[in-house]
Parts: C-alpha cells; sequence; structure tokens
C-alpha cells in the first residue's frame, strides 16, 4: 500500500486587505481556508478550479513561499512547522515547484547552464564537474542537448523553456514536485509533449506530483486523484475516473459540463450556471456557491457545509449530502422531481 | 433552403510586417469566406496568424511595422480594401464588428459603460436623441444577459468582472445590427463557467439575429461546439478548410490529425497523448518545401521541394498537402496511409 507523502490539515492563507495612509487591515481574502488533503507516494493529484479559487496559494503555502495563517503541512509524516531551520533545508530539496510561466521563472541574463546549476549550488553540491555532468545529464532527460547549456532563456520556444523548468525543478533529485499550470501557457501540440515527458519522468524518478490546473480535461489526464476547489475551499475530491464519472457537488457538474469537449457529435446536457465567482474578500454565507447553485436549499445560506466522505474515498462539501440537508427534505425532493 | 450567399470574402490575403530583422508573412495568401448567418471557425496555435487575419479585415493592422500587401476583402461584394478610412470607419461597428481576446484593452478605463455604448451607438445614428442612444444602449445591455442593466450604465469598467466585461463588449459590437461579427478568442481569458455563458450567448445571438460570426479560437472543442464550417491555419496559411462535422471525422492535414489526436479528452482517459514533434516554426522561417515537412510522419521527397497548395478533397473540403494532390496519384497517398497504420 502506498502511504501518504504530504499530508495538508486544516491550512489557511488569509491576506489582509489594508486601506488608509497607515496600512489598516480592514478585512481579509480568504484565499484557502480550511482545506486538508493527503498525496500518496508516486501518485497524482490534480487540483482544479476557477481563476481565484486559490490553486497557487495552495502551492505556495506547502512550499513556504508563504507563511500559513493556521493549519499543518506533513512530509513523510513529519510535521515541517515543528522543524528545526536545518531540516526545512533539507526538505526544500525534496519539494520543488514548476511555475506556468517558465519566461518568468527563468533569469533572462543567466545561461541555462547557469539557472539549472543554481539549485545543486543551494543545496552545497560543490564539485563543479559533477554539477556540469549533471546539468548535461537533465538536459538530455528532458529532451533538450548539451549545447542549450550556453543559451539564454529567450532562445527557447515556450515549450523548451517548460522542458528547462522541468529540469531545474529534477536537479535535486525531489521526491514531490508541485506543478503550478504548467502546460496552460503552451500550444496544445507541444502541450502534449510536456505532459507526456512528465509522465514519463514520474516513472522513471518515482515522482509524486500535485498538479495544479484549470484545465479539467488536462488533469483527468494525468491525475490519479482530483482536488475541485471553490473559493479557497476544497468541494470535492475523488479518484479521478469516479469525479468524471459520478460528480456529486452541484459546481463539478457544472464545471464538467461547461468544458467544450471537441466532437461535434458529442450532444451533452449543458448545466450553465448563471453569475459571476464572488469575491473572496466577502464570500457569501453558508455554502459560498449557493449564489449560483441550481439546487440551493435554505440550510445552504446558512450552515457552511463540511467536506464529508459520501462513498468510499469520494468526499463532497454539500447539503445535499448532509443531514442538515435532508432536514430540508421536502425542498430537496421537489428539485429532484423537477430535475 | 435557399443556398446562402457568401457575405464576406477573403481572398489572396497578404499581410506582412516590416521588421528590422526582416519582412515577416503573418498572413501567406490566406483565402475563405463567411456566408450569410454562418459561424465560420478559424482555429490554429499561437503565433500562426488568425489576429494579424481579423486586424486585416478591419484595417487594424498596425502600420509601420504591418501592411496589407496584397488580396481583396470582399464584404457584399464590395472591396474593402478599396474603401477610404472615413468609409471604412462607417463600417466598422455598422457592417462589421469585431470583438478583441482582452476586453480591458478595448474598454475605457475612464469613461462609464453608459458613455462608451452611447458613443458607440451615437457614431452610427447622428440624429437619434439622448433619450433614444440610452433606451438603445440599456436594451443591448439587457441583451446580452447583463443583469441591472440601468445601474451597470453609471459603472466604470474596473467594477466589472471578466466575463460581464465581454458581455459589454459584445453589446457594444451589436449595437447597429452588424451583418459579421469577428470575435477573436471571445473567452480565451475567462473561465469555463463563465465561457460557456459567453458562447451561449453568442449561439443565440446567431440564431435570433441571424449575424454571422467569424470565431477565431486555438480550442479545438470551442469550435466543435460553436462552429459549422472550420479553417484550420498553420504558419501564416489556410491548410484545411471543412465543415465541422467533416473536419473531426474525416481531418486530412497531417496537422489537423495531429491536432485533434493531442487534446486530452475529459470523456475517457488516453494512456499517452499523441505529440506532434518539434515546435510552432516562426512565419517566414521556411522558405522553402511544405511548412509541416519538419513535424510531419508522412513526409517525402516532394514535400521538401515544393509549396503544396490547397487541393479539393471534395466539393467542401480543401486540404494543403500533396497526399491530396490527383497528381500525386491515390496510389502515393494510399501507401502513406498504409506505412502509417
Ligand atoms: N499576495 C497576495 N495578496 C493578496 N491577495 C492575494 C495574494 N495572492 C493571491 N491573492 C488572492 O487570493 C485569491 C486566490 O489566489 P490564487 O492565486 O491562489 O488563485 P488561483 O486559483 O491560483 O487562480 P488562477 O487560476 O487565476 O491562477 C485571489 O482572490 C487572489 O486575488
Ligand atoms: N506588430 C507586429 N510586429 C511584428 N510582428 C507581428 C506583429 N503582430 C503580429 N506579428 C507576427 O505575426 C504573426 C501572426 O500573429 P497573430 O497575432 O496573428 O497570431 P495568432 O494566430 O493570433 O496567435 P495567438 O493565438 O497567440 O493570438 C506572429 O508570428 C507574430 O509574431
Ligand atoms: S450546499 Fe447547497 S448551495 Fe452549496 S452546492 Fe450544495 S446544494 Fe448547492
Ligand atoms: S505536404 Fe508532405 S510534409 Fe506537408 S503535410 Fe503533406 S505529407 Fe506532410
Ligand atoms: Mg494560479
Ligand atoms: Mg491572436
Amino acid at each position: 500500500m502506498s502511504k501518504p507523502l504530504l499530508k495538508v490539515e486544516g491550512l489557511k492563507k488569509y491576506f489582509p486587505i489594508r486601506k488608509g495612509l497607515i496600512g489598516k487591515t480592514v478585512g481579509h481574502v480568504k484565499a484557502i481556508d480550511d482545506i486538508s488533503f493527503y498525496v500518496n507516494e508516486g501518485e497524482t493529484l490534480g487540483i482544479v478550479g476557477e481563476s481565484g479559487c486559490g490553486k497557487s496559494t495552495t502551492g505556495r503555502t506547502i512550499m513556504r513561499l508563504l507563511e500559513p495563517t493556521e493549519g499543518v503541512v506533513e512530509f513523510e509524516g513529519r510535521d515541517l512547522n515543528s522543524m528545526s531551520a536545518n531540516e526545512v533545508r533539507k526538505v526544500r530539496r525534496d519539494i520543488q515547484m514548476v511555475f506556468q510561466d517558465p519566461y518568468a521563472s527563468l533569469n533572462p541574463r543567466h545561461t541555462i547552464g547557469k539557472i539549472l546549476e543554481e539549485p545543486l549550488i543551494v543545496h552545497g553540491v560543490s564539485n563543479a564537474k559533477e554539477r556540469r555532468e549533471k546539468v548535461v545529464e537533465f538536459l538530455k532527460i528532458v529532451g533538450l542537448s548539451e549545447y542549450h547549456a550556453k543559451r539564454y532563456p529567450h532562445q527557447f520556444s515556450g515549450g523548451q523553456r517548460q522542458r528547462i523548468g522541468i529540469a531545474r525543478a529534477l536537479m535535486t533529485n525531489p521526491k514531490l514536485i508541485i506543478a503550478d499550470e504548467p502546460v496552460s501557457a503552451l500550444d496544445v501540440s507541444i502541450q502534449a509533449q510536456v505532459l507526456n515527458l512528465m509522465q514519463d519522468l514520474q516513472k522513471e524518478f518515482n515522482l509524486t506530483y500535485i498538479f495544479i490546473a484549470h484545465d479539467l480535461g488536462v488533469v483527468r489526464h494525468i491525475s490519479n486523484r482530483v482536488a475541485v476547489m471553490y473559493l479557497g475551499k476544497i468541494v470535492e475530491i475523488t479518484e479521478s475516473e469516479e469525479l468524471y464519472a459520478n460528480p456529486l457537488h452541484p459546481y463539478t457538474q457544472a464545471l464538467l459540463s461547461a468544458v467544450p469537449v471537441p466532437d461535434p457529435n458529442y450532444k451533452k446536457e449543458q448545466i450553465i450556471i448563471e453569475g459571476d465567482m464572488p469575491s473572496p474578500a466577502n464570500p457569501p454565507s453558508g455554502c459560498a456557491f449557493h449564489t449560483r447553485c441550481p439546487f440551493k436549499m435554505d440550510v445552504c445560506t446558512k450552515i457552511t457545509p463540511v467536506l464529508a466522505e459520501e462513498s468510499t474515498g469520494h468526499s463532497v462539501a454539500c447539503h445535499l449530502y448532509t443531514q442538515e440537508g435532508n432536514d430540508d427534505i421536502d425542498r430537496k425532493k421537489q428539485l429532484e422531481g423537477s430535475v | 433552403m435557399r443556398e446562402r450567399q457568401k457575405l464576406l470574402e477573403v481572398k489572396d490575403l497578404q499581410t506582412t510586417f516590416f521588421t528590422d530583422s526582416g519582412e515577416i508573412p503573418a498572413v501567406d495568401h490566406v483565402d475563405f469566406y463567411v456566408r450569410e448567418g454562418e459561424v465560420l471557425g478559424i482555429v490554429g496555435e499561437s503565433g500562426c496568424g488568425k489576429s494579424v487575419t481579423s486586424l486585416s479585415i478591419m484595417q487594424l493592422v498596425p502600420n509601420p511595422p504591418g501592411k496589407i500587401t496584397g488580396g481583396e476583402i470582399l464584404f457584399e461584394n464590395q472591396d474593402l480594401l478599396k474603401k477610404t478610412e472615413k468609409e471604412m470607419r462607417e463600417i466598422r461597428g455598422n457592417d462589421v464588428a469585431m470583438i478583441f481576446q482582452e476586453p480591458m484593452t478595448s474598454l475605457n478605463p475612464l469613461f462609464t459603460i453608459g458613455n462608451q455604448i452611447a458613443e458607440a451607438i451615437s457614431l452610427h445614428k447622428k440624429n437619434w436623441s439622448k433619450k433614444q442612444i440610452k433606451d438603445r444602449a440599456i436594451e443591448m445591455l439587457r441583451l446580452v444577459g447583463l443583469p441591472r442593466a440601468e445601474e451597470l450604465m453609471k459603472e466604470y469598467p474596473h467594477q466589472l468582472s471578466g466575463g460581464m466585461r465581454q458581455r459589454v463588449m459584445i453589446a457594444m459590437a451589436l449595437v447597429c445590427d452588424p451583418k459579421v461579427l469577428i470575435a477573436d478568442e471571445p473567452t480565451t481569458a475567462l473561465d469555463v463557467t463563465i465561457q460557456a455563458q459567453i458562447l451561449k450567448l453568442m449561439r443565440e445571438l446567431n440564431e435570433r439575429m441571424n449575424t454571422a460570426i467569424l470565431l477565431i479560437t486555438h480550442d479545438l472543442g470551442v469550435v466543435a461546439e460553436t462552429c459549422e464550417r472550420v479553417v484550420v491555419m498553420y504558419a501564416g496559411q489556410v491548410i484545411e478548410e471543412a465543415p465541422t462535422q467533416e473536419i473531426f471525422e474525416n481531418p486530412c492535414h497531417p496537422y489537423t490529425r495531429g491536432l485533434i489526436q493531442s487534446v486530452p479528452d475529459m470523456r475517457d482517459k488516453k494512456e499517452r497523448l499523441y505529440s506532434i514533434p518539434g515546435n510552432v516554426p516562426k512565419p517566414g522561417s521556411i522558405k522553402k518545401g511544405c511548412r509541416f515537412a519538419a513535424r510531419c510522419e508522412s513526409a517525402f521527397s516532394r514535400c521538401w521541394e515544393e509549396t503544396p497548395e490547397l487541393y479539393r478533397n471534395s466539393d467542401v473540403h480543401q486540404t494543403r498537402c500533396f497526399l491530396y494532390d490527383e497528381q500525386e496519384g491515390v496510389t502515393n497517398r494510399d501507401e502513406q496511409a498504409t506505412a502509417k497504420s
């Protein structure tokens, strides 16, 4: 049995909203608000959701690029909070990140060789020859060549730059890679190359991925399990096959039906939800999706549904599946009757 | 049903950028047409010339460095390239309207939504009263499904979400009942649930008002859901054209085939995605032979020497690939097909 490599418990990240000259805090953007999940060794957990729902903040908080407001992040069974600075540095080698825009994250004034060498220097590989060999080795692993080491980022295409971003993440032999929209900026033909590369590397190095994206097709392709986020919360999480075959949360259902399918013969039932995503600075009361939900009940505006297991390995946060919701039963019956 | 007339016809269009590092033939002898009431899709990857094509139709290509160097753009059988700038201003927004990928760049942040729509209307309805203009503006905002239309008139672009701004852009484009709406990636910057709303709106407009739509996108899913016919572009050229159904059931150009196969399908999981090797070339970087040759699994000697034309596979289907050249004979194509399978 695989065991959790990473465990996240009750993680929160609130950004203060400041106003006025002295920057008085007038409120908070609850970018992530009490999320919990785990990732098993060797698997890929996909995180999907629309712009601003907190996907990147989740990744960055796990990486400690952002200080969490609250919550526990455990890596290999150990709480990152309780570690010494030295231990945290060691763990840093094991968790690496790949970003959406490889161009913005590569220093334009450095050669690729230098960019790839840097993580080795940071982590104390002092032998220059060893470092150079490793750079060449990883350039080849991601499908580039030795001579590319002398070139600068602007001399590469988008797909090649993303390969460099991946090579950089691999330099320290990490166990977990958090990939934040790694193919979103790429053309489809190039996207397929990078996705295939990531899958090959996962097998070769027994990597664990957290794969963040807004494209449900891409996420399904690469993930074993998928978490769906809405307004700073995980609203549903389960095996990827199960999620696509049997989505439980009304938001997941709407999201799946909104994705255009490249097949003109495929007639799907479209659930078009009205309205926009509310602001995370001022989320609706109760269930944050109630302003757009076609199944909204009275209880939904009052009580926030918590993520709970509905069937084995399939959790959902929605009153259609809670006791409070069932108490609202007349209304629910009425809705079911109308579908 | 009556045979629908060609409303907009682009013939042999060439648009070139004259830059310090040389000439970039961004649109290189492009031909296509849009019929009355039709939704035509132009699909292709980044840099293939989709936006420059649409800007050329509107004659909004930044000059310098860009210039339309040849061809014709016929709207109701009149060549738009022969019109004066004043005449073009009349046509833009009246008969032919355009919406852009990033609505924020085309809305003025300093003016209210009401101001901007009113201006768009008054440009074309010079003798309308203030009241008539205002009523029309509110009517348009309602038409595109915006709630609180009257209050919205007094708000500024930054107070609106991305999806609402795109609706405002569509409302502005539609104030004068254009016959053709050119939409350049109208949903690319939006979330999927909002994209679904906007695409539905565009389909409804097409059905209710019979507006012809030229929909530019890189998303094959959007094409499959909204377009009747598709033009596929690659490196500044049209490489295939056919009805949507036909493109997906019987894609002919090796690039189109590869493109369709490389999209991860949400409905069933493939072990491994098909991937086209290599990169999308910059326009003008390939001087000789087929522009797809370096990435094409079916390339043969002729592909490196000569440039393919658009060959007809059927009445409604054209492909820029030697495998469909009658001269090449059916033999070669069959050999290629057997070699592949
Ligand atoms: N440094 C910050 N300061 C203040 N607010 C922030 C900061 N970073 C993110 N936010 C806010 O937190 C929320 C979540 O942002 P986040 O970037 O995590 O979303 P996302 O899901 O990654 O979206 P996208 O798909 O657009 O990348 C947003 O409302 C965002 O505006
Ligand atoms: N102002 C300009 N100066 C020089 N070259 C330009 C300019 N505008 C466009 N080009 C070039 O023309 C080609 C076609 O660009 P275009 O914007 O039409 O691509 P596109 O198909 O719309 O791509 P995308 O999907 O990225 O929007 C590109 O190679 C681009 O570099
Ligand atoms: S809790 Fe209520 S409002 Fe929220 S998704 Fe479920 S039914 Fe809809
Ligand atoms: S002409 Fe040749 S290289 Fe070009 S697409 Fe056809 S087979 Fe491939
Ligand atoms: Mg993000
Ligand atoms: Mg464009």
